[in-house]
C-alpha cells in the first residue's frame, strides 16, 4: 500500500496540470514500513523528453517521429542521484515515481511496463483537457509480465482520517 | 581497492535489504561483477543475456556517468562509491499495436 497526503496529492496534480499537454514526472520520498510505502515527501523533476538529444544519451528511441515529451517521460539519472542521495542522508528512501498521461487514463502502457522496475510504486495521474482527474498506483509484478493495482491510501494532511483509492 | 556499491531500493530484496555493499575490485567492471557474483538474482536486473550492462541502468561513480567515463574500463581508487540509479522512463501510449491489457488489481 502507497499512503500519502492531501498535500503530497495536491503537488502531483498541480504539477501535472502544470505540464499540460506534456507529461510531468517526479519522485516521492518516504518510509517504507513493512507493507506500507508512507510518503513524506513529493518532488517534481523535469522530463528529459523535452530534449530530445539528450534523452537519447541514456534511453534508445523507438520512434523518435512519434515520440515527445507528450507521450513519454524520462528522468534524468543524475537528478536521481542527487535525490536519492538526499533522501538517505535524511533516513529516508525512494519509494517510487509519479507521471502524467495526458488526455489518457491513469493506467500504465505497455511501454510504462517495459521501462518499469519491481517494488517501485508508480503513481499516474490522468490529465483531461488540462484537468488532473484520476489517480492510481501501479506496482510492477516480480516475474515483470504485468502491472498490480496497488492500493493508495490519502489522508488528510496533519489528520489521521484516510481515503482509499 | 575497498570500494562501495550503493543498491537502490527495488534491488536491494537481491542484496539481502542492504543498501550498500563493501567489496574488492580494480575497476568498475570488476565490481559490478563481483556484486553479482555474490547476488546472483541481482545479474538478471543489471545485464542482458549478452552480458552487456541493460542500457536502463546507469552506474555512476562518485557524481561521474561512468558512459562519460570509460565505462567498465573505469579504474577504482580506494573509497570510491559507485551507485546504480534504475532509468526512469515511461509513457501514455504504446507505438506498437499490442494490447495494454497486463493489469491486475491487488487492492485489498
Amino acid at each position: 500500500m502507497l499512503r500519502l497526503n492531501t498535500e503530497h496529492l495536491d503537488a502531483i496534480h498541480r504539477h501535472a496540470a502544470r505540464e499540460y499537454p506534456a507529461e510531468c514526472c517526479g519522485v516521492m520520498i518516504g518510509r517504507d514500513e513493512d507493507e506500507i510505502k508512507r510518503v513524506t515527501e513529493v518532488v517534481p523533476l523535469a522530463n528529459l523528453r523535452h530534449d530530445g538529444a539528450r534523452a537519447q544519451e541514456f534511453i534508445p528511441l523507438e520512434d523518435p517521429g512519434r515520440e515527445s515529451e507528450r507521450n513519454r517521460y524520462l528522468i534524468d539519472p543524475h537528478e536521481q542521484l542527487r535525490v536519492e542521495k538526499g533522501a538517505r542522508a535524511r533516513g529516508l528512501a525512494v519509494l517510487g515515481y509519479y507521471h502524467s498521461h495526458p488526455d489518457h487514463p491513469a493506467r500504465p502502457s505497455e511501454y510504462d511496463r517495459e521501462h518499469a522496475w519491481p517494488w517501485y510504486s508508480y503513481v499516474i495521474v490522468s490529465v483531461e483537457k488540462g484537468t488532473p482527474r484520476d489517480s492510481r498506483s501501479w506496482v510492477l509484478s516480480e516475474d515483470r509480465s504485468a502491472f498490480l493495482l496497488e492500493q493508495l491510501e490519502v489522508e488528510e494532511a496533519g489528520a489521521a482520517a484516510a481515503q482509499s483509492y | 581497492m575497498a570500494v562501495k556499491v550503493i543498491i537502490p531500493t527495488p534491488l536491494r530484496q537481491y542484496t539481502g535489504k542492504q543498501e550498500s555493499i563493501q567489496l574488492e575490485a580494480g575497476t568498475v567492471g570488476e565490481a559490478l561483477t563481483g556484486l553479482t557474483t555474490r547476488y546472483s538474482d541481482l545479474r538478471r536486473h543489471l545485464y542482458t543475456d549478452e552480458g552487456k550492462i541493460r542500457s536502463f541502468v546507469n552506474v555512476y561513480l562518485n557524481d561521474e556517468d561512468i558512459r562519460y567515463l570509460s565505462k567498465e574500463q573505469t579504474p577504482l581508487k580506494e573509497n570510491d562509491v559507485l551507485s546504480i540509479v534504475p532509468s526512469i522512463a515511461g509513457g501514455a501510449s504504446s507505438l506498437s499495436f499490442a494490447q495494454d491489457s497486463n493489469l491486475r488489481c491487488i487492492c485489498s
